[in-house]
């Protein structure tokens, strides 16, 4: 009798994607960095790292790596495994850009590398794209190598009118009609960035509640559909990017934002809360067969927390 | 099946002539193989419909774009059909607001570039080949160039491709919106060297262009300083939006083909570009400036205009169609060695080449790490090539000893795919297999690419733990 397996970071995710698997086995991996090499900027660490603890050795090296979840504790496995990234994405690119090596080990207990050390590399199948967002449901991550990037002298945000026109911001943020924006480099350049703009200490906290999830739409639609919410719905987009965060006191109200997401031609992952039966995505996937078939090569038992991903194949389990 | 290729893509679009089999049996690399037949499809449906009417007569095919591939991703084996997309070659969308254009997979790199370059914007991965390669083909190969170093290489632009599978039926991968739900399979696809599918439409980023942009030259006298300022540049915490080398031998060569104002008496050049605000481009030029000289940079010289700008980069461009005045063959290898193994690893390049009687020049992407030594030499020569591909060989091994990969931005197609057991455990490979079937079953795209046989454990007859083979 084969039991399944839950791959545990920090928890800090843990209502991303389906529900977890009942009466799973949980598996940590190791935490610490391996090796960090500041010349390289690129940094190895076991998967049960916390972002914190990579965050401040890289800060100790005037570097940084910009997988930027919303709650420092969590795992750089967390991380990769569910694939959110932070709100500096429009400036620094997707978690998925930032990783260059994983090992990690399939659901038939192999224990398999994919990517390579170095800051380049295009040897062999992406299996580190592959893994990121998979949601444990491919492999339990030992290790990752991670790009790193310098850390920029000053950040500061500022909020405006519109900010749509500013060359290469870190971030851009909407919530209740106002644009806040974040700006780094040296500090010339971000007080010129700032002209005209309102600097203030802190960006606007992203919305939080019992029942919570982020919404995916084009870039160009995150306006209409944000409107499109309701009062119900506490909410704040990242303009250029095409995320909203979104949250809800109710069940109720965290299903109907996906209605409205639905509608924009988007989509709502819950991250917390959420209806009992809430799969985590609300529509059958695309591709499904083909994501079928890429389970089903790394786990073909079926092992690896079924149901956190909504396919057809885990149905066995 | 010729004639079912012609109702498919029509007379005009499919060809079996030996003069086309010929033009078509390889790509810019070394390998030469046999196509069955040559189709030239003009939209997603018709490259479709060319895959299933090979796919009907048990064939398999091979995507190819212009051909420009130099490690014989392209190349045709097992008498496939080769499925040529340059004839698909519109931009057919640009979002300013988005910054994403839409292109069809013939789209030559450089006029992605040409045709938003008045919008401000620009499409950042940038061969050397770009002139004449495609972006299917940049898709294909997950390929990169100078200007990748700050900002990534295909698959970091690349937000959505609309391919046609293995078995013919037409679908999305990806999508515009930031997180497209379930497994990443763009990212699969980008890199996957034909064996995934065929592109059909891309949807790629598109990058503001910089307010500023700075261009240093550096000389030195020897190799080793030209790296060990690279190493240092990046230990500053600059990350520069291109640093590249080139040696002596390849600095001459460029000067004398395109007169780029390089400084012919230098042992090793560094060309290093910084973008951004003017805060930001002073400080990390006077930064790369200072490490340069701190390792007795013999020349430190800020391009004084775009002319000198654009000529500095015409000429490290030409570099390859400049060693033609040195010999009239050279084989290039793609690998990666981490940053601060470039002094030791260049010294072991110029070691083997010395041992092999060969002439080796180097010029590449420094700042990554990213080594293309050149072998140049005159195909006339008895036995020339057992000490071309010996030389070859042992320089990857030395690239991989020092911690580094088989390839940066090339591909594995043919040339690498048998030295894939250097990097990789048979379970590693395995699992490619694993992923490479799940896309495509029957092993009908581009096959015996990126994978060498045996890589699927089912072929391997392994020995039972414990036991002497």
């Amino acid at each position: 009798m084969t039991r399944a397996i839950t791959p545990v970071g920090a928890r800090t995710q843990w209502g991303v994607g389906g529900p977890p698997p009942v009466g799973a086995l949980e598996v940590r991996a190791a935490a610490g960095v391996i090796t960090y090499e500041p010349a390289d900027m690129t940094v190895t660490v076991g998967a049960g790292t916390s972002y914190a603890t990579v965050d401040e050795l890289l800060a100790e090296h005037g570097q940084q790596c910009a997988l930027d979840p919303r709650d420092r504790a969590a795992t750089v496995g967390g991380i990769l495994a569910c694939g959110l990234s932070g709100i500096r994405r429009l400036r620094n690119g997707p978690v998925r850009d930032h990783v260059l090596e994983v090992r990690f080990e399939t659901g038939d207990g192999r224990m398999v590398k994919g990517g390579g050390p170095t800051v380049k590399n295009v040897t062999g199948y992406d299996l580190p794209r592959l893994f990121v967002g998979s949601l444990g449901t491919i492999g339990v991550l030992h290790r990752a190598t991670l790009r790193c990037r310098p850390r920029l002298p000053v950040a500061q945000w500022f909020t405006g009118a519109d900010t749509s026109d500013c060359y290469r911001p870190t971030a851009r943020l909407w919530r209740d009609d106002v644009e806040s924006v974040l700006f780094e480099g040296v500090a010339a350049d971000v007080r010129e960035q700032g002209r005209g703009l309102t600097p203030v200490d802190a960006p606007p906290a992203l919305p939080d509640g019992a029942h919570r999830g982020r919404i995916s739409v084009v870039p160009g639609r995150v306006r209409a559909c944000a409107r499109a919410l309701g009062p119900d719905v506490r909410w704040c987009a990242e303009l250029g990017v095409g995320t909203i965060h979104i949250a809800t006191d109710d069940a109720q109200t965290l299903a109907a934002a996906r209605t409205v997401a639905h509608a924009h031609d988007g989509w709502m992952l819950r991250e917390a809360g959420g209806l009992p039966d809430d799969d985590g995505y609300g529509r059958a996937l695309p591709n499904l067969a083909l994501m079928c078939r890429i389970k089903d090569a790394f786990d073909p038992d079926g092992r690896l927390n079924p149901g956190r991903m909504p396919l057809a194949a885990e149905a066995s389990i | 099946m010729i004639d079912d290729l012609r109702v498919a893509v029509g007379a005009n679009g499919t060809s079996a002539e030996p003069l086309e089999l010929a033009l078509y049996a390889r790509d810019a690399g070394v390998a030469v193989g046999r196509a069955e037949a040559v189709c030239f499809p003009r939209s997603g449906r018709e490259v479709a419909a060319a895959v299933r009417v090979a796919v009907r007569h048990g064939r398999s095919f091979v995507a190819r774009g212009s051909g420009t591939g130099l490690a014989g991703g392209a190349t045709p084996v097992d008498d496939p059909v080769v499925i040529v997309t340059t004839h698909m070659n519109r931009v057919l969308e640009v979002d300013t607001e988005a910054r994403v254009a839409w292109v069809e997979p013939g789209v030559l790199n450089l006029d992605l570039t040409r045709a938003v370059s008045h919008l401000g914007l620009h499409y950042s991965p940038d061969p050397s080949s770009q002139q004449a390669c495609t972006i299917g083909g940049n898709v294909g190969t997950n390929a990169g160039g100078p200007h990748c170093l700050a900002d990534g290489v295909t698959s970091a632009h690349v937000l959505t491709v609309d391919v046609v599978l293995a078995d013919g039926t037409e679908t999305r991968l990806g999508g515009l919106e930031p997180d497209a739900p379930g497994y990443d399979l763009r990212g699969c696809f980008v890199g996957s060297e034909g064996t995934m599918g065929i592109a059909t439409r891309i949807a790629v980023r598109l990058m503001p262009d910089a307010p500023r942009v700075a261009t240093v030259l550096c000389a030195f006298d020897s190799v080793d300083a030209a790296a060990a300022t690279v190493s240092g540049v990046i230990a500053a915490g600059v990350l520069p939006a291109a640093l590249e080398m080139m040696d002596a031998r390849i600095t001459q060569a460029v000067e004398d083909f395109v007169g780029a104002g390089y400084p012919r008496d230098a042992q090793a050049v560094l060309l290093a570009e910084v973008d951004g605000m003017d805060g930001g481009v002073d400080e990390h030029v006077d930064a790369i400036a200072a490490v340069a000289r701190a390792n007795g940079a013999t020349l430190v010289r800020v391009a004084a205009d775009e002319n000198e700008r654009a000529l500095l980069w015409k000429g490290r461009k030409s570099a390859f169609g400049a060693i033609a005045r040195i010999a009239p063959d050279y084989y290039l290898h793609d690998a990666v060695v981490p940053r601060t193994k470039l002094v030791e690893v260049l010294r072991r390049v110029y070691e083997i080449a010395d041992a092999h009687g060969l002439i080796v020049m180097n010029v590449f992407h420094a700042g990554d790490g990213n080594l293309h030594p050149l072998l140049v030499f005159d195909r006339r020569d008895p036995g020339i090539w057992d000490r071309v591909y010996a030389a070859g060989t042992e320089i990857l091994e030395a690239c991989l000893d020092a911690g580094g990969v088989l390839t940066g931005e090339h591909g594995v197609g043919m040339e690498k795919r048998d030295l894939m057991p250097r990097m990789f455990t048979p379970d590693d490979l395995d699992a490619q297999a694993r992923l490479r079937d799940a896309f495509d079953p029957d092993g009908v795209a581009n096959p015996q690419k990126v994978l060498p046989r045996g890589s699927r454990c089912g072929e391997m007859q392994r020995a039972p733990a414990g036991t002497w083979i």
